[in-house]
């Protein structure tokens, strides 16, 4: 059978990893402040990030 | 206020102006075959997202429900991963020429005009408020920068909305309508809103800085001034609670980027290469990520600086910079507000003014006993006239929506309102794309179902809200029934009304979209087209599946059709290049056959639409109803023979492979059996040579008995050493094949090497004092034994001395034997001063039949099979025979035999 | 004037039956024992018939009936082939580049002497 794209899949499997990330209960977890900021502000904001930057790094990767 | 109101408006006009000059030159480009449609470009495109909804209303939302406002963009980012499934869709889209929203539903369900019509109404509902949210917020930063509250403001006794209104739809018009694209594409509008994109951003960042940096001292000490106030501080805290919520919004924000008319225009729609999906995957949420930076901080930053002055909140970009004086930035973020208005404005205008003309007017029109009537003439002028009208229209009802709603509730809380409208098409549509069961009736029931509880829901009650219906059936339900209230349908509460209308109406929506498909059957049609939406990726990489239409046409009716709708330039390029693509230089030339029907029909699509374009070609030509059972049973032929060549794919790799690996197995064979030849053809040559002289030999001898007795006796003499050589060749092949099929007889047990070797030289000590020959023994002292056939060792030191004596020459010739042990090994060589060997003969001599040349006589002094025999046997053992030697100086044969462990000397 | 008989084989022993065979019946007999040089010989002795042995080290049978074939000057020179090695497409190849007879190898006096008469015209 035909095998999906990696990159395709690499990206889906993100998807999938920020659904639990972005929401509750684990967005119920950062509490307090951090350098002065909200720690949920931060965690919301690093995770975001941090997904664009895995998208980025998977979805412009040059073929060997 | 300083800024005068010309200003403004010159501003605004040369900001639209400059958009319309860089569409201008993108529809250029496009025309010269130079498209400027990056990969940025696209993925700045999509930005069309982020409306003045977003650009004012965010801080507004901020302001009362903290963090919330980010769902509305982590749901994009989200969807946006999930490459695949919008690839799929562009794929589905440009195989189709699907032009909208609508148009997929429809085109997937067999072209139902009716599911068209259903999906644009749905759409227009849902959007119109959203386009008057546009109008209303151009509106308010008009009256923050005039400072005069009431929309009071007037040029020529025309409202200034109205007139926004009016310069929008004449923008809207100029940009989108420009000409009829066989594909809908607009690069010209795209590449405009990929700019506005960044002006926006760009002004939007720029309050951001001046509010957190300028008039506070950075993000900390924002947030810091904000945790002292109880009020505030809770807007920094997620709040638990609503976890179902911020849920439901994630998943309304990832349906709407994709659903949304106008998102489905630029993401899928305008797509002109698939591969912009790969930056436009990160590319987009990052911007998405920017422009949000700063909400939170503005929005604390307004709280902070307007506290209980009644400012609203949706205006702080702007009343932040004016109430610091600076009026510049002020201005810039006005443009900011203005561009993403405007953005929005015309691509959801566009994208709505096509489902209209497509889906609404088209089939009217095609009913009307006036285009009956006229069966000649361009109709492409015609469609572009509709699609300027329904802009107006689209525009119109927005301002007459703002006019009505003002302030009301209604206005404010109608992005999430539109969001939900448009999720409705997600069932029908993924479930299309997916689950080639799904029906007609299914998606409309779906469709229906799912609205319906959208209105009850969310709609009628935020008209209540506004006061212009009575609420009775949001207090108390419907008729008083109570379970019927409007939010808190059969008692589900504790939601808010987002999620409880998207909990129902998805609930109705699917459910009915599922149920009703597994009980109705689709027709022909639709099980052509559920193959080819579910199946793109296989269907795109062959012809078009015409066996699906069957029937009579006439090319020239088909072609007329073109004209009237494409225009005859248009379509005369488009019949040009489908001849040539065909390999005919006219397109009369062509049969009216199915892929020239279905070369039409979809051109036709790109213009008015899957269904409306199937309406017209089936009016031209007489087509064979093909039942439903023929076309499952075509398409199942097709899915089965694409099974099979798969298959059968597999099998001729698997043959191809079986048949190398026999070709080698039998070039291994071919190989044997030609050494075998060579060795019996060899043996044969071997035998027959001493066979000759004894034959002639003794048949001269038999016939002549006169012959002379020393004659007759040396004839007798060759006669019986070529009888010794005959028997000695048959014993050494007998031996040889004996140890080559491994059926030697082993009798091993422990031999001393040093004895065997004083024994040979006993043995052969008659032969070498014949020739004068010095044979100088040297045997190292306590050698262990080793585990060996004694005579087969034997024969082999017998072997390498008498070919040793052979070779030396005579009185001066000298053979040495050393017998020593090297590491774990037994080592015996065998040194003669004969003429050596030359590197080439060192490989040859171990092979079967091949001897040394350069014998000291003329006898024959081997059979050849000595030393590949010796060889044999003591690899047998364990050990190694080879030869040293150069040409001149002798060969020395070397051989080893591994000491036994277990038998140490005794 | 009899008839000169040029023997080339590698084995001694063919060669000096072949020798004794051939004087015996009166013709004249020259011995080469390889390739190379049988050439010499066939240029020093002038030979009317050579009995060729096909396996032999340097030059093999095949490469001298071929040279002496190419030789115009030689076109009379009868060619026996003897070979050990008995199978058809020896044969055939023999023929093919030349040889007037093929012989293989133990061959019957009788036989060959039959067959060297015939070719040199001797009844």
């Amino acid at each position: 059978m035909k095998r999906g794209s990696p990159t395709r899949q690499r990206l889906a499997a993100l998807a999938l990893l920020g659904i639990p990330l972005l929401t509750f209960p684990v967005l119920g977890l950062p509490q307090g402040e951090l350098a002065g900021m909200p720690a949920t502000v931060l965690y919301l904001f690093g995770v975001w990030g941090g997904l664009i930057v895995l998208a980025a790094s998977i979805a412009e990767r040059r073929k060997k | 206020m300083m800024l005068s109101g010309w200003f403004i408006a010159l501003l605004s006009t040369a900001y639209v102006g400059l958009l319309f000059a860089v569409a201008r030159f993108g529809d250029a480009r496009a025309d010269a075959g130079r498209s400027i449609i990056t990969a940025n470009v696209y993925a700045l495109s999509l930005a069309v997202y982020c409306t003045s909804w977003t650009f004012f209303g965010s801080v507004g939302r901020a302001t009362s429900g903290g963090l919330s406002f980010l769902t509305i963009y982590l749901g994009p980012t989200l969807m946006l991963l999930c490459v695949g499934v919008i690839i799929k869709m562009i794929r589905i889209a440009k195989a189709q020429r699907i032009t909208s929203i609508a148009d997929f539903i429809a085109s997937r369900y067999g072209k139902s005009q009716l599911l068209a019509g259903l999906v644009t109404i749905i759409a227009v509902i849902g959007i119109v408020p959203y386009i008057a949210l546009q109008l209303k917020a151009v509106a308010a930063s008009l009256d923050v920068l005039f400072d005069q509250p009431g929309h009071t403001i007037r040029l020529w006794g025309i409202d200034s909305t109205l007139l926004v209104a009016g310069v929008l739809a004449l923008f809207t018009i100029l940009f989108g309508t420009r000409h009829l694209d066989a594909t809908e594409r607009h690069e010209g509008m795209v590449a405009a809103v990929a700019l506005e994109s960044v002006v926006k951003l760009v002004a939007f960042i720029a309050v951001g800085v001046f509010v957190t940096y300028g008039m506070y001292g950075g993000f900390a000490d924002l947030f810091q001034r904000a945790s002292v106030h109880p009020e505030l501080a809770g807007l920094l805290k997620l709040d638990g609670a609503r976890a179902g919520t911020w849920a439901a919004m994630i998943l309304l924000s990832a349906l709407a980027i994709v659903f949304l008319p106008r998102q489905f225009q630029v993401m899928v729609v305008e797509n002109v290469d698939e591969s912009h999906l790969k930056r436009a995957v990160w590319l987009f949420p990052l911007y998405l990520l920017l422009i949000n930076i700063f909400v939170l901080p503005v929005a604390l930053g307004g709280l902070l600086h307007f506290g209980g002055q009644g400012v609203n909140p949706d205006t702080f970009v702007l009343t932040l910079p004016l109430s610091q004086g600076a009026e510049s930035l002020a201005l810039l973020v006005f443009i900011g507000g203005l561009s993403a208005a405007t953005g929005m404005v015309i691509v959801e205008t566009i994208a709505l003014s096509t489902m209209i003309c497509n889906d609404l007017a088209m089939p009217a029109l095609l009913r009307s006993p006036w285009l009956q009537r006229q069966k000649q003439g361009d109709l492409s002028g015609l469609l572009i006239g509709i699609r300027r009208v329904a802009i107006v229209l689209i525009l119109l009802l927005g301002y007459i929506y703002f006019k009505a709603a003002g302030e009301a509730y209604a206005l404010v809380g109608i992005g999430l309102i539109s969001f939900a409208a448009v999720a409705q098409f997600a069932p029908a549509l993924f479930g299309g794309m997916y689950w080639k069961q799904g029906t007609r009736a299914g998606a409309l029931a779906g469709l229906l179902a799912g609205f319906g509880v959208w209105l009850y829901t969310l709609l009628l009650p935020s008209f209540a809200k506004s006061g212009w219906i009575g609420n009775g059936f949001v207090e108390h339900g419907l008729f008083g029934v109570e379970w019927l209230r409007a939010q808190a349908l059969f008692g589900l509460s504790g939601l808010d009304e987002i999620s409880h209308c998207l909990w129902w109406s998805m609930l109705a929506n699917i459910g009915a979209y599922i149920a009703v498909s597994l009980l109705t059957e689709p027709d022909a049609l639709e099980a052509g087209q559920a193959e080819r939406f579910v199946d793109v990726f296989r269907h795109a990489q062959q012809a078009p599946d015409t066996r699906l239409w069957r029937g009579n046409a006439s090319q020239t009716e088909l072609a007329t059709l073109l004209e009237r709708f494409l225009g005859p330039v248009r379509a005369r390029q488009q019949l040009g290049s489908y001849a040539r693509s065909r390999r005919v230089s006219d397109w009369r030339s062509l049969p009216a056959d199915a892929e020239f029907v279905h070369f039409a029909e979809t051109e036709l699509a790109g213009a008015i639409g899957s269904a409306s374009a199937r309406a017209m070609v089936s009016s031209v030509t007489r087509e064979e109803d093909l039942g439903l059972e023929e076309v499952l049973d075509i398409l199942d032929e097709a899915t089965q023979v694409r099974a099979h060549s798969r298959e059968l794919e597999a099998k001729q790799q698997a043959l191809e492979a079986a048949t190398a690996e026999l070709r080698e197995a039998n070039e291994r064979l071919r190989e044997l059996d030609r050494m075998k030849d060579d060795f019996i053809s060899t043996v044969t040559h071997e035998l027959r040579t001493p066979l000759t002289s004894i034959r002639a030999l003794s048949e001269m001898l038999y016939d002549d008995p006169k012959v002379e007795l020393d004659q007759r006796r040396r004839f007798l003499g060759i006669i019986v050493s070529e009888t010794e050589r005959l028997t000695r060749l048959i014993n050494q092949i007998l031996d040889m094949a004996k140890l080559e099929s491994g059926r030697a007889e082993w009798t091993t047990g422990e031999v001393r090497v040093g004895e065997v070797v004083r024994e040979a030289s006993e043995a052969l000590g008659a032969l070498y004092r014949e020739k004068g020959v010095r044979l100088n023994l040297d045997i190292a002292e306590g050698l262990p034994a080793v585990l060996a056939d004694r005579d087969r060792l034997m024969q082999v030191v017998v072997n390498l001395l008498s070919n040793a004596v052979k070779f030396v020459a005579p009185l001066t010739g000298t053979v040495a034997v050393v017998v020593a042990r090297a590491e774990n090994m037994l080592r015996v060589s065998v040194a003669d001063n004969g003429p050596g060997l030359t590197a080439e003969e060192c490989g040859v001599i171990f092979e079967k039949f091949r001897q040394g040349g350069n014998t000291m006589t003329d006898k024959p002094q081997g059979t050849g099979l000595g030393l590949p025999i010796s060889r044999q046997i003591v690899e047998y053992f364990g050990g190694k025979l080879w030869v040293e030697s150069t040409p001149g100086n002798g060969a020395t044969f070397i051989f080893t035999v591994p000491l036994t462990q277990a038998a140490p000397d005794a | 004037m009899s008839k000169r008989i040029l023997i080339v084989d590698d084995e001694p022993n063919i060669v000096i039956s072949l020798e004794f065979l051939m004087k015996k019946e009166g013709f004249e007999v020259a011995v080469a024992g390889d390739g190379e040089e049988a050439l010499a010989q066939v240029a020093g002795f002038n030979p009317d018939l050579v009995l060729l042995d096909v396996m032999m080290p340097k030059k093999s049978g095949f490469e001298v009936c071929e040279a002496l074939r190419a030789d115009p000057s030689r076109a009379g020179l009868q060619i026996v082939m003897l070979t050990a090695k008995g199978r058809d497409t020896e044969v055939a190849k023999g023929l093919a580049i030349g040889a007037d007879a093929y012989v293989t190898k133990p061959f019957s006096t009788k036989e060959l002497l039959a067959r060297v008469k015939e070719l040199l015209g001797i009844a």
